[in-house]
């Protein structure tokens, strides 16, 4: 065998379990995904195969009446906007919550620095499950929150702090934190805080510098944190479950729900395939949007 | 950097004594560890009534552990983790030694892209497609359909470490095995490999603390006997919260606080060995 031939054999066999792994187990049922949100339901749980059908599509603004007609239902397109809107909302915090934090961490001594990082990736690691789960216990009605602030005489009756979109907020902010931290810190640690000394020397205040050359060399940072923390938040699943209590649904439940009591493989496939589409285009944004930073800084 | 010692403390343009950084950073820390730290200790409260503190207990842990569903969940769990991580890593490995290298092929950066795939796309995505995927082979739902889920979503979390533990490698020393008449195999198990075990223990422990964490793939693709730890947990939240909970969740985040700091422990080491920094 030639050389280039063992090489390319050799290649194969290293990396082809895992290419093949996920090739198998998640491209082809992605394909596969695409392809049913094409077909016709099957009202017994599956879809029926041989039949094409847009149906699926329809529903997202339409809803069929009995004798067939269609109604416009902006229903599933207001989820839809509330998940976006929610994840928006989220990276915004994330992002106002961070940035101050990112600089403190940066301007701390390297023996700080470490365990800064390392207390800020330490919840990440926990359970989503178990921390969604632990602002359930602050929320309740006769939760931390509300039993602190009654026992202290500053409100009489429970604040209604779980189950809306407050409490959705809070927790995809709590989930998704550390993302925008990390991102904004690695920018600004490798930046030569004399810049900031500097400006100053140079007659700037102090919101000159942060908008001239704070923020500018924390931007590849920023948007990094911003996809990061978007992305997860468009697709969650646990956070609207168990602290939006089935009321403030996001497109993850709705997708979910269609594989389980509503039974529409369809239907769920197309908002599966939405929302691939819609985290795909962020993504690829941003790779355009990282790309200029890079050139623009050479 | 040390910035001008002589100069005040205030003056404006030290940057790590501006105001309402400390600030800002302690009530994040607050924000960040006040719920877990509530939720440990509701796990202590004697009081069935959870939120108002009444003395010591350890009932509900008992409780947890005298549950046959809890500890039957726990050994899935566990079952689960063991089978995905030791596998994803496995492959993760196989797949680094490959990509690592300086050489480009075509396809390499495509590649990257699907190997990233798993954690760059909401994981409710995949587990439905994949859900549809099994159940048009005929697939009957269970721990088997469940592993193969948490394989797949394992591999970045494995492969990711270990890539960047290979390219910190020295070349130089993988030449000087050849120059001592070290064959490839003999290279790369007496010298590339000794080297690579934090990068691999670190992967191998990403990766099992990612599928015990779980909770949406195994939702989606488990069944009948598939019941994890957090999927006991779920439907416990949502019939009602018991203290039982709190005791079961406290647990977990014990078990995941530990590995993940004994995989950062070895992260850590690599940091120090690969470069002068």
């Amino acid at each position: 065998m030639t050389r280039a031939g063992k090489n390319t054999m050799f290649r194969a066999l290293l990396i082809g379990p895992a290419l093949l792994a996920i090739t198998v187990f998640m491209i082809v049922p992605l394909g596969l995904m695409a392809y049913i949100s094409f077909r016709e339901r099957d009202y017994s749980g599956g879809v029926l195969w041989d039949q094409f059908s847009a149906e699926a599509y329809v529903r997202l603004f339409f809803e069929r009446e009995l004798d067939g007609t269609l109604a416009l239902n902006f229903n599933y397109m207001f989820i839809i906007l509330r998940s976006v809107w929610l994840s928006f909302l989220t990276m915004v915090i994330s992002l106002a919550v961070g940035l101050p934090v990112a600089m403190f961490m940066a301007t701390r001594d390297r023996k700080w620095k470490a365990v800064l990082v390392f207390m800020v990736t330490l919840p990440f690691w926990t359970n989503l499950l178990v921390r969604n789960y632990a602002w359930i216990l602050l929320l309740r009605d006769h939760g931390t929150i509300n039993s602190t602030l009654m026992w202290l005489g500053i409100i009489s009756e429970p604040l209604p702090l779980l189950h809306n979109a407050f409490a959705v907020a809070v927790g995809l902010t709590y989930s998704f934190l550390p993302f925008m931290v990390l991102p904004i810190y690695s920018s600004l640690e490798k930046m030569d805080f004399r810049l900031v000394e500097a400006s100053f020397d140079l007659y700037a205040n102090r919101w000159q510098t942060i908008r001239r050359v704070i923020l500018p060399l924390a931007l590849p940072g920023i948007v990094a944190g911003c996809v990061l923390v978007f992305v997860p938040a468009l697709g969650a699943y646990i956070t609207p479950e168990l602290l939006g209590g089935g009321k403030t649904l996001m497109i993850g439940n709705l997708i979910g729900f269609q594989f389980g009591a509503a039974r529409n493989w369809p239907f769920g496939a197309a908002l599966g395939l939405f929302l691939l589409t819609m985290v795909l285009v962020s993504l690829a944004l941003y790779a355009r949007r990282y790309r200029g930073e890079l050139e623009g800084s050479q | 950097m040390r910035l001008n010692p002589f100069r005040s403390r205030a003056f404006p343009g030290d940057a790590r004594h501006w105001p309402g950084l400390f600030t800002a950073t302690a009530a994040f820390f607050a924000y960040v560890y006040l719920p877990i730290l509530i939720l440990v200790a509701l796990s202590f409260n004697e009081n069935r009534t959870v939120t108002v503190w009444t003395g010591f207990s350890l009932d509900w842990y008992k409780m947890a552990f005298a549950n046959r569903d809890i500890v039957s969940a726990a050994t899935n769990s566990l079952i689960i983790a063991s089978i995905a991580s030791v596998t994803a890593t496995t492959l993760a490995t196989l797949a680094a030694l490959r990509m690592a290298s300086n050489d480009r092929f075509l396809g390499k950066t495509g590649i990257n892209a699907v190997f990233a795939l798993p954690i760059t796309v909401p994981e409710i995505v995949p587990a439905v497609a994949t859900l549809m995927f099994f159940a048009s082979l005929g697939l009957t739902f269970g721990l088997g359909t469940v592993i193969i889920g948490h394989i797949v979503f394992c591999i970045p979390f494995a492969y990711l470490p270990i890539r960047a533990r290979l390219e910190g490698m020295d070349p130089k020393i993988g030449e000087a095995a050849a120059d001592l008449y070290a064959n490839p195999i003999q290279a790369f198990w007496r010298v590339t490999l000794p080297q690579l075990v934090p990068g691999i223990l670190s992967g191998l422990v990403l990766a099992f603390i990612i599928s015990l964490d779980d909770f949406v793939t195994t939702f989606f693709l488990g069944g009948a006997g598939s019941t994890t730890l957090p999927i006991y947990i779920f439907g416990l939240v949502r019939t009602g919260v018991t203290p039982e909970v709190n005791a079961i969740s406290s647990l977990m985040l014990l078990l995941s606080l530990s590995l993940v700091s004994l995989s950062l422990f070895l992260g850590r080491d690599q940091n120090r060995k690969s470069g002068p920094d």
